[in-house]
């Protein structure tokens, strides 16, 4: 039997996209509505005042928990938490990896 | 409703420590295990504001400080997790508790023969990994590496300063196995029945009158 690969739908990307926004916003503290305007670009370390390293920590441990995943040392760099879509992206490659 | 206790020690002597209470001699009397380390500092104000609730609802709740915690004098690299369930159970029994609320990681210290309830549990091992990542992405904002797994190699041997807490190595070790149990008569309350984000997330302490409503109305119900 040979399984196929899973093809994540645009319905998983819209809900990984609203779980991942829903994550930040109660992380942080923010207005849901603040988070739900966010787009690719929209700047995360370094531009929102909230995320400090502690905050970064506990977004990190939330999205473990809440997403399934585990995140590495190594995986933790610059371009994955400087933006929205960088953190989307990184968190679409680790549910399709694991 | 500020007063001390007296938590008695291996050696036969005492230790005098802080303790918050609601006691108006009712008859069922809360046993309050709080947060640990930042998440305590967090969900202080939470704690008190359901606690008072609960004293309104004739509810008695009893919130001690253990050695090492909040305004304790004693040093908490010397506190180990047994000593701390020790230190519940002897809390437990001189307040004459008939229940428990433990929250966070205050749940592996929850005394078993207690019922009540384990509000949003966190596990030794989620509590350890949140702190040494903090403090790997502190060190990097400070052009330090530092190295999850060498960190915990250095914890499990030497103790470790975490988010400036200095843990004792005997504490890191129990942590990584330490995970909460239900025991008979216990129940789960999970965030979600509280209708908001777990106030330990913020990055600064805050307080929710809409949670901690229905936190009180949850027990109170059950208790009813």
């Amino acid at each position: 039997m040979t399984s196929l690969p899973t093809i994540p739908s645009d319905a998983d990307a819209a809900a990984l996209d609203r779980e991942l926004k829903g994550l930040i916003a109660d992380v942080l503290g923010l207005d849901p509505v603040q988070a739900a305007a966010f787009g690719p670009e929209s700047g995360l370390f370094g531009h929102l005042p909230e995320l400090d390293s502690m905050a970064v920590a506990g977004l990190l441990t939330e999205m473990e928990d809440r997403l399934g995943i585990v995140i590495e040392d190594d995986d933790v760099d610059g371009a994955m938490l400087e933006t929205y879509g960088g953190l989307l992206a990184f968190a679409t490659a680790k549910l399709g990896a694991g | 409703m500020i007063s001390t206790w007296n938590l008695p020690l291996g050696d036969g002597g005492t230790a005098e420590e802080l303790l918050v209470a609601f006691d108006r001699q009712r008859a069922i009397r809360m046993l309050v295990c709080p947060a640990w380390f930042d998440e305590a500092n967090k969900l202080r104000r939470f704690t008190l504001e359901v606690m008072r609730r609960l004293d309104e609802a004739g509810i008695d709740t009893f919130l001690p400080d253990l050695p090492g915690c909040n305004e304790s004098l004693a040093p908490l690299d010397r506190q180990t997790l047994e000593g701390w369930r020790v230190g519940m159970a002897a809390a437990a029994s001189s307040f004459k508790a008939t229940h428990v609320l433990a929250i966070r990681a205050g749940t592996l210290i929850a005394p078993a023969h207690l019922p009540g309830w384990h509000y949003a549990a966190q596990s030794g091992q989620k509590l350890l990994r949140a702190m040494i990542r903090a403090r790997t992405i502190a060190a990097r904002e400070a052009g330090r590496e530092e190295k999850v797994e060498a960190l915990l190699a250095l914890g499990r041997s030497e103790g470790l300063l975490l988010g400036g807490w200095p843990l004792g190595a005997g504490l890191i070790r129990a942590l990584e196995n330490a995970e909460p149990v239900l025991a008979e008569g216990q129940h789960e309350l999970a965030q979600a029945m509280l209708g908001g984000p777990g106030l330990w997330l913020r990055a600064e302490p805050d307080e929710d009158a809409s949670q901690a409503d229905a936190l009180t109305q949850i027990i109170a119900e059950s208790l009813r």
